[in-house]
């Protein structure tokens, strides 16, 4: 899952590394509408409906934030 | 807040529209963003087509011509309304209030109240509740509202974000009174904590515009604006649609014990097509109860969406048959609001071009 959350993020914006030392919000990797696209290609990716409330800053803060954001979404579908 | 009215009902919805249409296709060499990257987005967002206005096009000029047509067609007797509410957030000056710009243009009669209402996206919420308030008195017998707002002459050529996004128009709305023992409840807040969420930094007396003011400056994300321009904290706005409106509408479920289904549609502010497909999702609103085409079609055009959308998506339909709808709106302000009303036999409703 990891990996296609990678890939996901490089797709969006290939100019960055999305290391785990990063916080991608902070930094200023993705803005607000970096975090839509991306909402798009998780839920099509793995077959999810992520709950708007969710689609917060924090829940895209690190690679885990994101790959956690994903798991819940799939439990709660 | 919960009010509740009786015995009124909108009689009537007109909205205008500018002709210009403008392709987010055709703009997105403006952008700072591949190509790629904009489609993906658009696609998502609904960055479509948009009807903006010519330079030199007011508000004032919208609607003037929106309600000439009315008297023309006899819709609208120029003597048989008391009120006349104009929702805008680009008036044409800042003094004198548009709405008696527009009347001087009418030769309106002395006994019709112009009112200014600085309001966004739930103006057309405010607008009515400020009508049905004003029918409470006894006096006044019909109002007008307009919902005129011709916001993309001040969002940057070079933000995408914004740009693709906003589009202009007017709407015109009757209501009265009537005989049927219908009740209206209208459910507002407002949390200026977040006003500034939703902002024209400069042009007003606090930051009078400048040439400095108009110097473009690129964001973190690569979007060029000044601060002449819009601009939104759209992850603060997302979460406040996505949390307060929710809350709101378990509120007037309860309150009116009403279930969802009891609703024929759910004509709701259209601020892109990803925010309103989110919020019928956490709201468990079919689409097909909750139109969503308005930004892909011509643009979010701020408080004029909720009447255009029902013009579009019922247009003469709505004359001959009546409707349990709710009315949402949410944004700038911060403020939201919903309205539950029965919406039928209008006298018109349609969309003209400006001309």
């Amino acid at each position: 899952m990891k990996d296609l959350v990678l890939n996901i993020l490089r797709d969006t914006r290939p100019e960055f590394e999305f290391n785990s030392e990063v916080n991608f919000i902070d930094e200023g990797y993705l803005d607000s509408f970096d975090l839509i696209t991306i909402v798009s290609d998780l839920e099509s990716t793995f077959d999810i409906k992520i709950n708007g409330s969710l689609i917060v800053p924090e829940s895209f803060s690190s690679l885990d934030s994101i790959v956690k954001l994903v798991q819940s979404s799939k439990n709660a579908s | 807040m919960h009010l509740k009215f009786k015995n009124k009902r909108i009689s009537g919805i007109l909205s205008i529209l500018p002709t210009n249409e403008v392709n987010f296709i055709d703009e997105i060499s403006n952008y700072n963003f591949s190509d790629k990257q904009s489609i993906k987005l658009g696609k998502i967002m609904g960055y479509g087509t948009r009807r903006i206005v010519d330079n030199g096009t007011t508000v004032s000029d919208l609607c003037t011509f929106g309600l000439n047509y009315l008297f023309d067609k006899k819709l609208l007797n120029k003597d048989s309304f008391q009120a006349l509410i104009l929702c805008t957030q680009s008036p044409d000056q800042f003094i004198p209030a548009t709405s008696n710009i527009i009347a001087g243009n009418l030769l309106l009669n002395e006994d019709v109240i112009c009112l200014d209402i600085n309001q966004g996206c739930a103006g057309f919420e405010v607008g009515l509740m400020q009508a049905f308030m004003m029918l409470d008195t006894g006096v006044i017998n019909k109002v007008v509202l307009l919902n005129a707002d011709i916001l993309s002459t001040k969002v940057s050529v070079k933000d995408r974000n914004s740009r693709p996004l906003i589009g202009d128009g007017a709407s015109i709305t009757i209501i009265e009174h009537t005989l049927e023992d219908e009740s209206i409840d209208v459910f507002i807040k407002m949390d200026g904590s977040g006003a500034l969420s939703l902002q024209i930094p400069a042009g007003g007396f606090k930051m009078p515009s400048s040439v400095e003011t108009a110097i473009l400056k690129e964001d973190v994300a690569g979007n060029l604006r000044s601060l002449d321009d819009l601009v939104m904290k759209g992850d603060q706005v997302f979460n406040f649609v996505q949390t307060k409106v929710p809350e709101l509408f378990n509120e007037m479920l309860v309150k009116l014990n009403v279930n969802k289904s009891f609703f024929d549609y759910f004509f709701f502010h259209q601020p892109n097509k990803f925010m309103l497909e989110k919020l019928a999702d956490k709201l468990e609103i079919g689409y097909e109860k909750m139109p969503n085409n308005i930004c892909e079609k011509y643009g979010n055009g701020s408080n004029n969406t909720v009447p255009l959308t029902i013009c579009d998506n019922l247009g003469g339909k709505v004359k001959s048959e009546s409707f349990e709808v709710c009315l949402g709106g949410f944004g700038v302000g911060l403020t939201w609001s919903l309205i539950k009303c029965k919406l039928g036999n209008l006298d018109f409703c349609e969309i003209i071009n400006y001309k």
